[in-house]
């Protein structure tokens, strides 16, 4: 009961918080401001995915915690390298 | 015992929504690329920890259960959120991002040589748009000799 509810009123804050999120990923004014948000948007994903796994009371979830948070970081690292080099992988001769 | 188990999830989940929460309303509010990186980085990654330890005590503690993947989740976040915000705010400033309201930026002496050396090789490359795939990765391999 109040537990739920507790759980409800968290998840609806992670939700406020991606909305914030979204808000920054539009009226951004750099490349790097977009990319932070939408790393922030999947660290609150996660937390999200967390937050669910307690609720419904099931274990079925928690690799799609580690997976997410492994391809945030990845698509993080290649956006920074894009916007820092214009090349995500060199070539090596 | 279930009860107790449910009281510390809770109370740890919703503290970890709220902290991401003041994360995205200084990513909102604050004036700048680094300080918003300041922002979202530290308190976002302070809350999801919050939400994952709060996982893993309830299952820990309603049912006994002690998940190996909830660990490796919270390591692996613990680990790669402030490296990406490190990895955006210098790519960030090496594409000359302006700070707001910055009194000093002593980082400028220290990428001031390199700067000029980014300067003619891109100069270069502007002339010759023939041969201009070959300067490009010259100018990548000397970026990886730098870092």
């Amino acid at each position: 009961m109040i537990f739920e509810t507790i759980l409800r009123i968290a998840l609806g804050i992670l939700m406020l918080s991606i909305l914030a999120n979204m808000y920054r990923v539009v009226k951004g004014p750099s490349g790097a401001d977009r990319v932070q948000a939408l790393d922030s948007i999947g660290i609150n994903l996660i937390a999200s995915i967390a937050a669910y796994s307690v609720l419904f009371h099931t274990q079925a979830f928690f690799d799609l915690i580690l997976l997410i948070g492994i391809l945030s970081f990845i698509g993080t690292i290649a956006f920074a390298r894009f916007i820092e080099r214009g090349v995500v992988i060199e070539r090596k001769r | 015992m279930s009860g107790s188990g449910e009281a510390v999830g809770a109370i740890l989940i919703l503290v970890g929504a709220i902290f991401s929460l003041i994360s995205a309303i200084g990513g909102i509010r604050l004036p700048d690329v680094y300080t918003r990186s300041h922002a979202a980085s530290k308190s976002s990654t302070l809350g999801v920890l919050c939400a994952l330890a709060g996982t893993l005590l309830y299952f820990l503690i309603s049912d006994g259960i002690f998940s190996v993947r909830l660990i490796l989740g919270i390591f692996f976040v613990f680990l790669t959120a402030p490296v990406a915000a490190h990895v955006l705010c210098r790519s960030a400033y090496r594409n000359d991002v302006p700070m707001a309201g910055a009194v000093e930026d002593e980082l400028a002496q220290y990428y001031g040589m390199n700067k000029d050396d980014q300067g003619t090789v891109e100069k270069d490359v502007v002339k010759l748009d023939a041969s201009s795939i070959s300067m490009i990765d010259k100018e990548a391999s000397l970026h990886t000799s730098e870092t």
